[in-house]
């Protein structure tokens, strides 16, 4: 594993200047995920938050190549350029190794850009996939997505008199990615960067596709403090939210066990947009929590086996 | 040089198997199946260097096709009907980008109602999204004109589609002359792009805001504006070299006569017929057949047509403008320009492979003769072999 001084080197492949949020969980993810893939990667990513803070014309906060197409094919554009780099190796055009990686938000990972995502892991495309997932449609204003959690204000499903927010649980996109049978599939956090960055670099070293899913603290779309984006990142993992692990080859491991048993309440009464849960008695809070207890017990399952 | 038999869909595959380009990414649709199909053939009995790319969805064959590009490869996709409108979004993306990627493209109507069958609904519906459009007549111009696609799309770094008519050209088996591997590699070069992933770190597809979007689109139509020169020196180079007569459109008995029917696609041949009958009866008529819809050639189709009494224009879709098909809409358009406003009528066939013989044609033909003696048009859109 890089230490952090080794990996502060490739600080700035992601340059400071871009127009992210302060404390923009999508952007911390970017830099660590980068600091590991170093300047001889091609960055692919779908429209989102982080292309949009990344390159507004004439600047641009890349300094390794990039390439936006649209919304829903960051999987498909990243599959050409894998392709025709491996075109030019066969020609002897090119004889470097490159990282290829593509960066999307949730909306074009769990949602509109899934099948993309689907059909190149299917097809043994050699790359990374990293969804930065920040549970909603930040960039068009907080609407809601297949990885928005249960009972969460958003402005597609706000909470209103008759209704308490998102009524319905977030896609498991880990475990579809583990479905496909990828070489490397993990879940990852910005809190725990020497997490991150092994796996980041697990990733790239993986024969065939892999994928990361990290969970990205967004202060607006979840409402709390600027400076508080990586104690949420922090809670979602004690309270077993958002638990760490990797698969590998199909072989689950945790890759963190919380220390003491913390209850989701806990991480929900930190952010604005579970607020309404707490007005009056909610029966979407007790949901929530069987949700984590049922799936932490399967996680540990499937990792004694 | 080879005489062979070949279908349509067989010319386009040999074309790309002669071309080998870096990466092909597909999906299949009738009636283009085969072009992927055969291309995949020639990939899996290692005949072409190309990276097959066979993709999930047409939306995601256009979008490997960019990335491909993006990184400075040769590339080619091929669709029809609802995968090019599966297309739609990244089309203009990748005429934007300025990516020189190829689509061989087989026309079938637009659902609804489904139907596999040719009507130009397709192409004609992305007329707006920046590619240059190259229809075909037969097998031997959708192998001619997929060659000279290549060359013309990485001249001017635009995209180009080159159509052939779904079953009529693409299942029909044609004489074809075909080239030795060797002349068409040297007629379409080394491909070199200016910037690519892989040379330096580029930024590709930023957010373009209201302080430079406005300039970057008035370049784009710029360079469809002066890429028609470019598609003529193409087709002359081609010309020159393999014995043949390609022009941004061709004319035929067009001299001496009063009404010309303009039209593009398989049925350039059915009117060839109907205008030689007519001219046995002694009626002076000429066609011209479209190459180039895109870029449109207003300029030369006015100095062509302005002297004629009646152009009798043929569309195998329809605008639904009310307004009629859009070869007429734009000819019509172009026409204002000149001072003579030759009198214009439009004719709709063939929607959803409506077959289209050549007494229709010169039944249409004839109803020109009474045009131009009447001097008035009763009805200035009609339909040819519909029950109405």
């Amino acid at each position: 594993m890089a230490s952090l001084k080794e990996l502060a080197k490739n600080a700035g492949i992601f340059t400071a200047g871009h127009r992210a949020c302060s404390g923009c969980g999508g952007a911390i993810v970017i830099n660590q995920v980068m600091a590991v893939a170093g300047q001889k990667t091609i960055v692919a990513m779908p429209t989102g938050c982080m292309e949009v803070v990344s390159t507004i014309y004439p600047f641009t906060a890349w300094s390794v190549p990039y390439i936006h197409v649209a919304f829903e094919n960051v999987s498909a554009v990243i599959s050409g350029v894998e392709a025709a780099y491996r075109s030019f190796k066969r020609k002897g055009k090119i004889t470097e190794k490159w990282n290829f990686i593509a960066i999307g938000g949730d909306g074009g990972t769990y949602d509109i850009g899934l099948q993309s995502l689907s059909g190149a892991v299917e097809r043994q495309h050699k790359f990374l996939y990293v969804c930065y997932d920040n549970q909603a449609y930040m960039n068009t204003g907080i609407q809601r997505s297949s990885a928005t959690p249960l009972g969460a204000h958003t402005t597609t499903s706000p909470t209103g008199t008759a209704i308490p927010g998102k009524l319905q649980s977030r896609k498991d996109l880990t475990e579809i990615m583990v479905a496909h049978g990828l070489p490397y599939v993990a879940q990852a956090i910005p809190s725990h960067w020497a997490d991150l960055t092994r796996k980041v670099r697990a990733a790239l070293d993986t024969q065939g596709p892999s994928f990361i899913n990290i969970l990205a603290p967004c202060p607006l779309g979840w409402r709390y403090p600027t400076n508080k984006t990586i104690d949420i990142a922090r809670q979602a993992v004690e309270t077993k939210f958002w638990p760490l692990y990797e698969v590998v080859n199909g072989e689950y491991k945790l890759s963190y066990q919380p220390r003491k048993e913390m209850a989701i309440i806990e991480w929900l009464k930190l952010q604005g947009r579970f607020e309404h849960l707490f007005e009056k008695k909610n029966e979407l809070i007790d949901k929530l929590q069987d949700e984590i207890n049922n799936k932490w017990a399967k996680l540990l399952d499937k990792c004694k086996k | 040089m080879k005489i062979r038999a070949l279908t349509g869909n067989e010319a386009m595959a040999e074309a790309m198997r002669q071309i080998n380009p870096d990466v092909v990414a597909a999906y299949p649709i009738t009636p283009a199946t085969e072009v992927v199909q055969i291309f995949a053939s020639f990939v899996a009995n290692g005949l072409v260097d190309t990276e097959f790319i066979p993709v999930e969805s047409e939306h995601s064959a256009l979008s490997a096709c960019i990335g491909a590009a993006a990184a400075g490869a040769r590339v080619i996709t091929s669709t029809s009907s609802q995968g090019l409108a599966l297309m739609h979004e990244v089309l203009f993306i990748a005429a934007g980008l300025r990516a020189p990627i190829v689509i061989c493209e087989v026309n079938r109507s637009i659902s609804s109602p489904i139907n596999i069958h040719c009507d130009h609904s397709d192409t004609m519906g992305s007329r707006e999204a920046g590619w240059v459009q190259i229809y075909a007549e037969d097998a031997q111009e959708a192998y001619d004109l997929t060659i000279q696609a290549i060359k013309i799309a990485e001249e001017i770094f635009l995209p180009v589609m080159v159509s052939t008519d779904g079953f009529i050209i693409s299942h029909c088996m044609q004489r074809v002359e075909v080239m030795e591997d060797k002349e068409v590699q040297e007629i379409i070069g080394v491909h070199r792009s200016p910037y690519s992933l892989f040379d330096k770190p580029i930024t590709i597809g930023p957010l373009d805001l209201q302080d430079y979007f406005f300039e970057h689109k008035r370049q784009q139509i710029e360079v469809m504006n002066q890429s028609l020169p470019v598609i003529e020196k193409v087709m002359s180079e081609f010309n020159a070299r393999f014995n043949r007569t390609y022009s941004i459109f061709k004319t035929y008995k067009i001299e001496d006569a009063e009404q010309v029917v303009v039209l593009c696609g398989s049925t350039c041949g059915t009117a060839r017929v109907a205008i030689d009958k007519m001219r046995e009866k002694g009626i002076k008529v000429g066609l011209v057949k479209l190459h180039i819809i895109r870029p449109f050639p207003h300029k030369e189709l006015i100095e062509l047509l302005k002297s004629f009494k009646l152009i009798t224009v043929l569309d195998r879709s329809d605008t639904m403008s009310t307004m009629g098909g859009p070869i007429y809409v734009e000819l019509r358009s172009a026409m204002y320009g000149c001072s003579q406003h030759p009198t214009i009528v439009d004719y709709i066939y063939g929607l959803g492979g409506r077959d289209i013989d050549v007494e229709q044609i010169m039944e249409v033909l004839l109803n020109g003769e009474e045009i131009i003696k009447q001097k008035k048009v009763a009805t200035p859109i009609g339909y040819i072999g519909l029950r109405e």
